[in-house]
């Protein structure tokens, strides 16, 4: 397994100075400090549980403040991996959206994309502005060695976690000036600048004057509202909900004290489904009827467009080599993780032999939810498990267990390695950028490769060494 | 601004000058309590407190008005849409809505105000010591007054917020001046004595105007001087006069803002005009409770007008 700060019993030079830092401190101050995050963490904490509502303690995620630390010779690799895939992506939406060059081409099966529950009819020829369909990309990245990244998923629909990754940073700076001022640390903050660039550039070709940015959110009972009101905070445009909005000939409107005032760009944290009841559940009340309407005819940019659920589906995912190599005629920077697809005859043979040292995943599911974890599971709930596959093999993949890198990370017997992954945001709009930095999720329990929130992992900063 | 916006930041401010004035007529009813009985033991205190705060309706008449269950039902009843607790959660619920318009500090302090008025031990002071917890109430409001004053924008949403308290202030200081017209109901006769006048200076006490009172009328505590000095006089603030000045400048100011003026104008300026325009002695003699009555009426009316001018139910 990968030591993130330790090789060879040697300190890797990425983390010379912080642990040069921490050993002059001594074990006292660092405690001290621990206690003095804990404290600063549970005041901000309680606002996420508020937030959160239900005031549910459960929610809160732990954060560590030992960070993880990128040098600038990895961080040039991983960034132009993660917009290379972004980059191949969008180009994959519009291909499915349109001509379908790469199903015709006989790289992808026609299936797997027109029978995916992703697939959005209703956007198909759509152009959307600069053609991106996706413009928010986060790609999650694990490592097992020095230089092996691997790619585990991308989410190119509403990827969360960058309120985490700007705030984790805020409360790091406030822990400890002395290291920020020490060493050259590339900053984060202006990810909602960035954010607020791309959504502009993306306002439809009908948009005569600076546009109109609105953030979409489900509304205060979500667990993401408080990234969602940070975001619209940060970036200084209207937080609405559907009911603020409606439509009116061909355009879409928000309910101000003014009367009307048109709305150009939807930054949408709802789901495709809940976007338009007119188009997709009518029982939803979180959209706006009619919306589906004009953005189809132009009058409105909404970010992620419906439909880019397709590309970041599992059973997707493991061509995205593939789309790489179709598109941009390039060599993928960052692999996949090796996948035996249950669909395949030969793969789900394999799978079903070797369940004991696979994970296998379901093909739709999220948030670490519904897996097996081989190594880490009985006799009885790997033969329960191959019944389900069984019955559906197009339902599941199967991934090596890979050695995660671990992250020194404070727990209650001290400092412990503990394993990572990685979520860089990719955006994209006239221009594909990417903030250095990103969110570091970490498996808090010991020997634990599950770093989802939804199952008990906490969060770390991440840093990004300048040149 | 959000029409949704606009209508969660006035009440949200409406919901938290509430909250304060639920524990102001607690205070007059508290102390009015403390006076001997007048007439033939005939204790109604508790009574005109609940008719006062207009949710005298929802009380099961099978309870006993006393001080007890009164003020239980006032702070801590969740049937009851006014009690200062579903205040505080309504004002919460609707900061909520809307972080991103208010600012931390604000939030912080109707947090902090709702998540200790929720412990069991704020229970047990409302029981145990009901001035120290109507102070505590009194300290909350000052606070979020505070807070937003110092840290919030002086745009429209200010605005919005400054017309939800005064059309709230205003119904309140109404609603305390006519609880001295409810307990004297039953006893006319006693107008002048000493139990009437320690009840007039009790709603001056109520209305934290005590000492801004002695300063303008010094010891002259004539039921004619508080009346006015609570409906008139435009230096009080919280007489109507004052509420209504403030509620017409922050309209004019939205007015100017949006370059549009609509009926809701001439509505503010009207009862404003009704309140530069009259005499206290023309009040007294068409009956305190019936001017206090219309008063109350305008105030609706011009609640519901900004509501329906700025949008606030959606267009």
């Amino acid at each position: 397994m990968f030591n993130e700060m330790m090789m060879n019993d040697e300190v890797r030079e990425p983390y010379r100075a912080l642990v040069d830092w921490m050993e002059a401190s001594g074990p006292e101050t660092l405690q001290q400090k621990r206690l003095e995050a804990e404290t600063l963490f549970r005041k901000i904490g309680i606002t996420f549980a508020v937030y959160g509502e239900g005031g549910d303690p459960e929610r809160l995620i732990p954060f560590d403040l030992i960070p993880r630390i990128f040098t600038a010779t990895e961080w040039r690799k991983l960034e132009r991996g993660v917009k290379q895939r972004a980059r191949a992506l969008n180009t994959f939406l519009y291909d499915v959206y349109h001509n379908a060059e790469i199903i015709k081409a006989g790289i992808i099966p026609a299936d797997l994309v027109f029978r995916n529950a992703a697939f959005e009819p209703a956007v198909i020829g759509i152009d959307p502005p600069r053609k991106v369909y996706s413009h928010i990309v986060g790609v999650d990245v694990v490592r097992v060695g020095p230089d092996d990244f691997y790619v585990l998923e991308d989410n190119c629909r509403t990827p969360s976690g960058v309120s985490y990754m700007l705030e984790n940073r805020e409360i790091m700076m406030r822990m400890f000036p002395e290291l920020f001022s020490k060493l050259r640390i590339e900053p984060v903050e202006s990810y909602p600048d960035m954010l607020h660039k791309t959504l502009k550039s993306i306002a439809p070709k009908r948009c005569d004057r600076e546009p109109n940015i609105v953030v979409l959110t489900p509304g205060a009972m979500n667990s993401a509202y408080y990234e969602h009101s940070f975001l619209a905070d940060q970036m200084g445009v209207e937080l609405v909900e559907g009911q603020d909005l409606f439509v009116s000939e061909g355009r879409v409107y928000m309910r101000t004290t003014r009367g009307p005032a048109r709305v150009d760009v939807i930054y949408r944290r709802i789901d495709d489904a809940f976007i338009d009841p007119l188009c997709f559940r009518p029982d939803s009340v979180l959209g706006v009827p009619g919306l589906m309407n004009v953005y189809r005819s132009g009058g409105v940019a909404i970010c992620s467009a419906p439909g880019a659920g397709v590309a970041d589906d599992k059973a997707i995912y493991t061509y995205v080599p593939d789309m790489i190599r179709f598109y941009l005629g390039q060599e993928p920077i960052l692999n996949n993780v090796p996948t035996w697809k249950c669909a395949n005859p030969d793969d789900l043979k394999y799978v079903l032999e070797n369940l004991g040292e696979l994970v296998v995943k379901e093909v739709h599911g999220s948030g670490g939810y519904g897996m097996l974890v081989g190594p880490a599971s009985t006799k009885e709930e790997q033969a329960t498990y191959a019944e389900r596959i069984k019955a559906d093999p197009g339902d599941f993949i199967a991934q090596p267990t890979l050695a995660l890198s671990a992250c020194p990370t404070f727990v209650e017997s001290g400092i412990a390695p503990r394993h990572v992954d990685f979520r860089p945001f990719c955006l994209v709009g006239d221009d594909i950028r990417l903030t250095p930095g990103g969110l570091t999720r970490v498996a808090m329990r010991e020997g634990s490769l599950v770093v989802n929130s939804s199952q008990g992992g906490g969060v770390k900063d991440t840093w990004i060494m300048a040149e | 601004m959000l029409s949704r916006t606009a209508d969660n930041l006035f009440w949200l401010s409406r919901y938290v000058e509430r909250a304060e004035n639920m524990a102001r007529l607690m205070e007059m009813g508290y102390r009015m309590a403390l006076m001997p009985a007048a007439g033939d033991g005939n204790r109604s205190e508790w009574a005109s407190v609940l008719s006062a705060s207009g949710c005298a309706q929802g009380y099961d008449p099978d309870m006993p008005l006393r001080q007890a269950e009164v003020a239980d039902y006032l702070i801590f009843n969740r049937d009851n849409s006014s009690s200062i607790l579903n205040c505080f959660e309504n004002a919460r619920a609707n900061a909520r809505a809307m972080r991103t318009a208010i600012t931390a500090e604000m939030w912080e302090a109707l947090n902090n105000a709702l998540m200790e008025l929720r412990r069991t031990a704020m229970h047990n002071l409302a029981k145990t010591d009901l001035p120290e917890f109507i102070d505590w109430v009194k300290r909350q409001g000052a606070l979020f007054r505070g807070a937003t004053d110092s840290t919030i924008l002086r745009n429209d949403g200010y605005d919005f917020i400054r017309l939800g308290i005064f059309i709230e202030r205003a119904d309140n200081t109404a609603r305390l001046l006519d609880v001295k017209y409810y307990v004297l109901l039953p006893e006319t006769s006693m107008v002048g004595d000493g139990v009437d006048n320690y009840q007039w200076t009790t709603v001056l006490r109520a209305a934290s105007s005590l000492r801004a009172f002695h300063w303008v009328y010094r010891d002259d505590y004539s039921p004619y001087h508080i009346a006015h000095f609570l409906i008139l006089n435009p230096f009080s603030p919280r007489s109507l006069a004052h509420c209504s000045e403030q509620i017409t400048n922050h309209l004019e100011h939205l007015a100017r803002h949006y370059g549009q003026r609509s009926p809701v104008h001439s509505l503010a300026v009207e009862t404003y005009s009704l309140l530069t325009q009259t005499r206290m002695d023309e009040i007294f003699s068409q009956g305190l409770h019936e001017f206090l009555s219309d008063f109350l009426k305008r105030n609706q009316t011009l609640s519901s007008a900004i509501a329906e001018t700025y949008y606030f139910g959606g267009q």
